[in-house]
């Protein structure tokens, strides 16, 4: 369906230039459907990117379509009004009305819908959101992650054609974090709605894209799928160095409930992570920091470590410090096994263990992972928007 | 010595009143406008128009009508236009004691409303236009709402120096019992004839009284309108 894709990935068409003093910012964006994580450092542009697609800040040229309409187009001198892009907008800091209710604070976008849908939507957000219980509440009297789920059940109400999410769960707590997550992941499968979701942690956006845009000082450095980003040893210093890790893509094979553990399959090897909630055979996302990845020669016996894969090394790149970063790749099992899913790992070791181990593109080696020292926030489902297709 | 008020000083105080609450209501909407102007926009004369509200508050209030009666006036360019156009007239009326209340009282509106619209969050009301809201829905359902505690002190400190108004009054309107003899102008005339200490006395308690009540009635109100807009539930 070759036609239906094209259509699909034209859903968002960005391409934007603005010059503030000395910052630049020249951003091109196509995306698909589910979510599009804007992903970089504090200051890179991209909460700026965000605002100029809700019509807050004004390019200074450039077009953004989102599903067919123009929404801004320097060329043709269309700029259209913020309030009639159908744009949703989550922000950071909720910025609900404090002088109104929850439900007024819901139902203040709603007038955009369809007379006849207001109704039926209205619950249908209340649901997802778990929002029952607040209907009556100020927000003044609500928790960060209450007044969060609100602007999100706010932002879903007007109608809009596309979600922006401008790091929805900075302000929050670990705790909060994982009570809004599930609702996100949702969003995009049960509205289909496009979502641009903009975040400074690795661990949102590995769990939570499908496309992930990086964004550094203005510019998009790599756009792409998570798997492939993250395993690109030149992005580090992007990326963040100390968080720097690869995304595997292992499947569920079996809970091991009497060790608390849940055992995966990459490309028929096994691996044991802590217990996750997840349905058997199904794909996750696995982020495994190069920090967390030790390098041996031979097979080690008789060691704690229970994740062990067969790699061969693909690329080393040597920084100014002790150490250096290695890219590998997962060497699959068995001859019948198909490889059209390569996995990456990245290792970081030290400069002295590389020269001892006479490391070179193209040698064999094993990747020890420990299985606690695999960040369990971002295991998640395998995208939100993959799922539903 | 009776309690009941005199007709004379029942008539000084309804007058007062009446002229209070006109000049009060009456500028309220271009006091809304030029603190909204004033807290929302940078423009050229920004520090001009910002003096020329302010005039009021440092000159001698004697100028102000001075000022009033020459543009105003029948014989004045804006006032004869008025007389001739519409059959309005503002000199020795009380309207014309209302608009010299009105000048004077506009600085301190002005600038109570202006300090309440620059603390509301203007993240709020972007918030407001991307759910749809075009900009004079957000004004009314969002900034509005939310600077209603300045609006409301803004009123009641205009109508409280709309009441106290004596200079800028009596040099444009003069001091006509029943017409533009407010309770400061009636006050005043007691203390310039022999034997009306006692009436202007009387004058100075109900002066007193009436002030009192205002700042009474309007702390219970910008409480109340204060608790609406930042959203705690009521106790």
């Amino acid at each position: 369906m070759p036609d239906l894709m094209a259509e699909q990935n034209a859903l968002l068409s960005l391409n934007v230039q603005r010059r503030t003093g000395d910052f630049a910012i020249d951003v091109k964006i196509e995306a698909g459907p589910g979510i599009t994580a804007l992903f970089g450092k504090s200051g890179a542009g991209k909460s700026t990117v965000v605002a100029m697609l809700a019509g807050l800040i004004k390019p200074d040229s450039g077009h953004i379509r989102v599903d067919g309409h123009t929404l801004f187009d320097s060329a043709q001198g269309i700029d259209i009004a913020p309030e009639h892009r159908h744009v949703g907008y989550v922000f950071q800091d909720a910025r609900l009305f404090p002088h109104m209710s929850v439900a007024k604070n819901l139902r203040y976008g709603l007038n955009r819908l369809e007379p006849a849908k207001r109704t039926e939507t209205f619950e249908r957000v209340i649901s997802l959101l778990g929002l029952e219980s607040l209907l009556q509440r100020r927000p003044a009297n609500l928790s960060g992650g209450e007044k969060q789920r609100v602007a999100i059940g706010r932002a879903l109400l007007s109608n809009p054609r596309i979600l922006l999410m401008d790091e929805p769960l900075a302000s929050l707590d670990a705790a909060r974090k994982s009570e809004i997550l599930p609702y996100i992941e949702r969003l995009a499968t049960d509205f289909e709605l496009p979502v641009v979701y903009v975040s400074h942690a690795v661990e949102e956006v590995v769990r939570l894209s499908d496309t992930l845009v990086l964004i550094s000082n203005g510019h998009v450095a790599a756009q792409g799928d998570v798997e492939e980003i993250m395993g690109r040893i030149d992005l580090g210093p992007l990326t963040g160095r100390y968080e720097a890790g690869a995304v595997l893509t292992p499947s569920v094979e079996a809970q091991v409930s009497e060790h608390h553990l849940t055992k995966l399959s990459l490309l028929g090897h096994d691996m044991f992570v802590p217990a996750v909630d997840l349905a058997l055979g199904q794909r996750v996302r696995l982020r495994v920091r190069a920090r967390d990845v030790s390098l041996a020669l031979t097979r080690p016996e008789g060691t704690s470590i229970l994740n062990i894969l067969p790699c061969t090394v693909r690329e080393i790149q040597s920084g100014p410090g002790s150490h250096v970063e290695v890219a590998l790749s997962v060497t699959p099992r068995g001859a019948d096994t198909p490889t059209s899913n390569p996995q990456t790992v990245l290792a970081r070791i030290t400069q002295k263990s590389l020269t001892d181990m006479k490391l070179k593109t193209g040698k064999p080696v094993h990747a020890l992972i420990k299985a606690v020292a695999i960040d369990r926030h971002s295991l998640g489902g395998y995208g939100a928007g993959t799922n539903r297709l | 010595m009776s309690w009941a008020l005199t007709p004379l000083e029942w008539e000084a105080l309804s007058l007062s009143l009446k002229v209070a609450a006109w000049a009060t209501v009456a500028s309220l909407p271009l006091g809304l406008f030029i603190a909204w102007i004033l807290a929302r926009h940078r423009f050229p004369g920004h520090a001009i128009l910002n003096g020329v509200v302010h005039l009021p508050l440092v000159l001698p209030p004697v100028v102000v009508g001075y000022v009033l009666l020459i543009v105003l006036g029948r014989g004045g360019a804006l006032g004869g236009w008025l007389y001739d156009t519409f059959g309005l007239s503002f000199a020795f009326t009380w309207k014309g004691a209302a608009v010299a209340a009105a000048v004077m009282a506009f600085p301190l509106m002005v600038r109570a409303m202006r300090l309440s619209l620059e603390a509301v969050d203007p993240s709020l009301e972007h918030a407001a236009r991307t759910l749809g809201a075009a900009p004079y829905r957000v004004f009314f359902t969002v900034t509005l709402p939310l600077m209603l505690p300045g609006v409301v002190t803004g009123s009641v400190l205009a109508f409280a120096r709309a009441l106290g108004e004596f200079g800028a009054t009596i040099t444009f309107v003069s001091n006509i019992p029943g017409e533009t003899q407010t309770l400061p102008l009636a006050l005043y005339s007691f203390t310039q004839v022999p034997g009306g200490e006692n009436s202007a006395l009387r004058l100075a308690v109900l002066a007193v009284i009436v002030a009192l009540i205002a700042l009474i009635a309007s702390e219970a109100l910008a409480r109340r309108v204060q608790r609406m807009t930042r959203g705690e539930e009521r106790a």
